[in-house]
C-alpha cells in the first residue's frame, strides 16, 4: 500500500479493495470537486485526477530537507552494500605493520589499530548498523501496529490490559532493558535485532491504538461489520492500512532510534562482537586514541552515525507534512 | 476531577505491579543457581549447604511464593543485596542516586529554560533562517552519540584548552558536587545539549499547533498586540503538553545520563548500573530498573495531574 493512504471518505480509485469492502467498483473519473478543479486548472492533464498519493508526494518533494534525507540514506545504502565491490579491502586479517597509517593514496582514510583500512571498514561496519537498524525498525513497527490496532479496535478491558503492559515497559529505559538482555545472551546480529525490536515497538503501539480508537467508529468499518466481516478483517484490512501515515512517520524515527541504540550498546562494549563491528564499535575504538590526533579514526565514523540517524528524521518530518495533506481533507 | 484522579492513580498502581512482575521474570530468567553463585563454584560438592542456603533465602519455594516474598521485601524498601559488592542495593543507591538526580535535575531545567524560547522563535519564524538553524542544531545533537559529544567536550575544553577537568567530581557524598562544581560543568553541558535537542523540537511543534487555534485569531481580532498574543495566549497553552513530555522523557534522560556518567566517570546511578552490567551483578541491575520505572510512572502520573489542572478540557474528555 502506498505512502499516503487513502482517506476513508475518498476510496483510492486505483485500489478500491484496500480501502473498503463496501464499494467494489470505482470509476476513475469520479473524484471530489476540488481535485477536478485542480486538474482542470491545468495542473495536470485533464481527466487524470491528482490522487492523494500524488499530492502527498508533491508536498514531500517540496520539503528540501526530506529530499536530502532520502539522498543521504540512499547514498549510505550504496556506500555500504555496493562500496565494497568497488573498493575491496582486507577486513579479516590483522596486520600490525600497517597500524595507524594516516590517510594517503592507498588508504584514503588511513588505517586503524589493527591495520584495517578505515574507509573499507566503514563500509562493512555500516552494513551491520543499517541491517540491524532497518530490520529492528521493521519488526518493531509490525509488532506495534498489531498490538495497537488490536487494543484500539476491541477497546474495553482488553485495551486496558494491553496498554498497561505497554506503560509498564515504557517506564523502563530501553537502554537499561537492552543492557540486561545483552548480559544474558551473547549479542549477535539476530539477537540485537530482536532485543531492539522487542524494546521499541511501544511508542508505535500507542500511536496506532489512538488511530484505531477513532477509526473503528467510522461508517465503513461499521458497514463491514454489519455485512458480517470479522474482527480480523477489520484490524488487518481497515484499521492498520488506514493508520499507515502515522505508522510510516513513526517507522522512520524507529530506524533512527534503533541505529542510535546499537551505537550506544557498542560504546558500552555490549554490542556486536569482533571480528564483526558496527559504526558505534569503530567510533568507540577510535576515541581511545583521541589524544593521538588520529582524527581519521573518529570523525569519519562519527559523521556516518550522525548522517545515518539524521536522514530518517528528515524523511520522517517530510512524510509527516505529506500525511497532513491527507489529514486536512478529512 | 476526583474520579479522574482516582482512576489515574489506580492505573499507575497496576503499571507498577506489572513492572515488578516483569522484573521478577527477568530475575528468574538469569541462568545459573544463586546458591552456587554465592557460595562459590566448589559448593556443588556440598549439597547440604546449598539446601540450607535455598531454605534460608526462600529459593526452595514455588515461584509465586518467591514473588510474593520478594514483593513484600520490596514494599519494605529492600531492593536486594549485591553479593559481589557485599552491600545492599538500597545503600548503594543512597550513595549514587542523589548524584544522578543532581545532574539530571540541573540539565533538565537548563534544557527546558533554553528550549522554550528556542521553540517559540522557531515556530514564529517558521521556515526562516533561525528555524533552519535550530532545526539543524537539534537534529545534529539528537543524532550525535552521547559519548561522542562527551569525548569531544573533553577533547576541546579539558585537553586542548584546559578550562575544566576531564572527569566529573569524584568522592563520596553530595558535598563534592559543590566544592568541585567546576568538574560538573562539562557533564551538565553534555546532558543539557542532548535533552535540549529533544525538548526544542516538541516546543516548536506545540507552539505551531497553537498558532493556528481559533483563540489566537480572536485575540488578534480584539486588538491584542502580537507580543501579548504570543506570551499570554500561545506560550501558556503550548507549555501544557510539555508537562506530559517531562514525565514521559524521564527514561530517555536517565539513559542519556548513563552514557554521560560513564564518559565522565561520574559515580551516579547510571555508572553504577553500567558497572553492574559488566560484572553481571543482577540484583543491582534489577533494583535500579525498579527505581527508574517507579519514578517514571509517578512522574507521568504527576504530569497528567498537572495537565488536568492546567487544561480543563482533559477532564471533560476523560469522564
Amino acid at each position: 500500500m502506498s505512502l499516503a493512504s487513502v482517506p476513508p471518505e475518498f476510496p483510492d480509485p486505483e485500489n478500491p479493495s484496500a480501502t473498503t469492502g463496501l464499494v467494489t467498483t470505482y470509476d476513475t473519473e469520479i473524484v471530489d470537486p476540488d481535485q477536478a478543479v485542480a486538474a482542470a486548472a491545468g495542473a495536470l492533464p485533464a481527466g487524470k485526477p491528482r490522487s492523494t498519493f500524488r499530492r502527498g508526494l508533491e508536498v514531500f518533494l517540496e520539503n528540501k530537507l526530506a529530499v536530502i534525507g532520502v539522498a543521504i540514506f540512499v547514498f549510505m545504502l550504496l556506500f555500504c552494500f555496493v562500496g565494497p565491490l568497488l573498493y575491496p579491502t582486507n577486513q579479516l586479517r590483522v596486520n600490525f605493520a600497517n597500524e595507524f597509517i594516516s590517510p594517503n593514496a592507498q588508504h584514503l582514510l588511513g588505517t586503524d589499530a589493527s591495520g584495517f583500512d578505515v574507509l573499507g571498514r566503514l563500509m562493512v561496519a555500516g552494513q551491520i548498523s543499517l541491517e540491524v537498524g532497518l530490520a529492528a525498525a521493521a519488526l518493531a513497527t509490525i509488532m506495534g501496529v498489531l498490538w495497537g490496532a488490536i487494543a484500539g479496535y476491541f477497546g474495553g478491558v482488553l485495551d486496558s490490559a494491553m496498554m498497561r503492559l505497554v506503560d509498564a515497559l515504557l517506564s523502563i529505559p530501553v537502554l537499561f532493558l537492552a543492557i540486561v538482555v545483552v548480559t544474558l545472551v551473547t549479542p549477535t546480529k539476530t539477537v540485537l535485532i530482536l532485543v531492539i525490536a522487542l524494546t521499541s515497538w511501544l511508542t508505535t503501539s500507542r500511536l496506532v491504538r489512538g488511530e484505531a480508537l477513532s477509526l473503528r467508529t467510522r461508517d465503513y468499518v461499521q458497514a463491514m461489520k454489519v455485512m458480517g466481516g470479522g474482527s480480523r478483517r477489520a484490524v488487518l484490512r481497515h484499521i492498520a492500512p488506514n493508520a499507515i501515515g502515522t505508522i510510516m512517520v513513526n517507522a522512520t524515527f524507529q530506524v533512527a532510534d534503533a541505529i542510535a541504540l546499537i551505537v550506544a550498546l557498542s560504546y558500552l562494549g555490549l554490542g556486536i562482537r569482533p571480528p564483526q563491528q558496527d559504526w558505534g564499535g569503530m567510533l568507540s575504538d577510535g576515541i581511545q586514541y583521541v589524544n593521538d590526533n588520529y582524527w581519521w579514526l573518529i570523525f569519519p565514523a562519527g559523521l556516518c552515525i550522525v548522517l545515518v540517524i539524521s536522514a530518517p528524521i528528515f524523511i520522517g518530518e517530510g512524510l509527516r507534512d505529506a500525511v497532513e495533506v491527507r489529514l486536512q481533507r478529512r | 476531577m476526583t474520579v479522574f484522579l482516582l482512576r489515574r492513580v489506580f492505573q499507575s498502581l497496576i503499571v507498577i505491579l506489572i513492572v515488578t512482575v516483569l522484573t521478577f521474570a527477568l530475575l528468574r530468567a538469569i541462568p545459573g543457581n544463586p546458591a552456587i553463585a554465592i557460595l562459590g563454584p566448589n559448593s556443588f560438592r556440598n549439597p547440604g549447604a546449598i539446601r540450607q542456603f535455598d531454605q534460608q533465602y526462600g529459593f526452595n519455594l514455588p515461584w509465586y511464593s518467591q514473588y510474593w516474598l520478594w514483593l513484600r521485601h520490596l514494599l519494605a524498601g529492600n531492593l536486594g543485596f549485591s553479593w559481589k559488592l557485599n552491600q545492599s542495593v538500597a545503600s548503594l543507591l543512597g550513595g549514587h542516586l542523589p548524584k544522578t538526580i543532581f545532574l539530571v535535575g540541573i540539565s533538565t531545567i537548563l534544557a527546558l529554560v533554553l528550549a522554550i524560547p528556542i521553540g517559540v522563535i522557531q515556530a514564529v519564524r517558521r521556515n526562516k533562517f533561525v528555524d533552519h538553524f535550530f532545526n539543524g542544531f537539534s537534529t545534529v545533537f539528537y543524532a550525535m552519540p552521547a559519548f561522542l559529544l562527551g569525548i569531544l567536550l573533553i577533547l576541546f575544553f579539558a585537553i586542548k584548552i584546559p578550562i575544566f577537568p576531564p572527569e566529573g567530581p569524584q568522592g563520596e557524598g553530595l558535598g563534592v558536587l559543590f566544592t568541585d562544581f567546576n568538574a560538573l560543568i562539562l557533564p551538565i553541558i553534555s546532558l543539557t545539549l542532548i535533552t535540549l535537542a529533544l525538548f526544542s523540537r516538541y516546543m516548536r511543534s506545540s507552539v505551531l499547533d497553537n498558532l493556528t487555534e481559533d483563540y489566537v485569531r480572536t485575540a488578534k481580532a480584539k486588538g491584542a498586540s502580537e507580543r501579548r498574543v504570543l506570551i499570554r495566549h500561545v506560550l501558556r497553552n503550548s507549555l501544557i503538553p510539555i508537562a506530559t513530555l517531562l514525565g514521559l522523557s524521564l527514561p530517555g534522560i536517565i539513559a542519556g545520563a548513563l552514557i554521560t556518567e560513564s564518559v565522565f566517570n561520574y559515580p551516579g546511578m547510571g555508572y553504577l548500573f553500567y558497572q553492574a552490567a559488566l560484572n553481571s551483578d543482577y540484583p543491582i541491575l534489577l533494583g535500579i530498573t525498579i527505581v527508574v520505572a517507579v519514578a517514571t510512572v509517578v512522574g507521568s502520573l504527576l504530569a497528567d495531574i498537572a495537565y488536568a489542572v492546567l487544561d480543563p478540557r482533559v477532564r471533560y474528555v476523560s469522564q
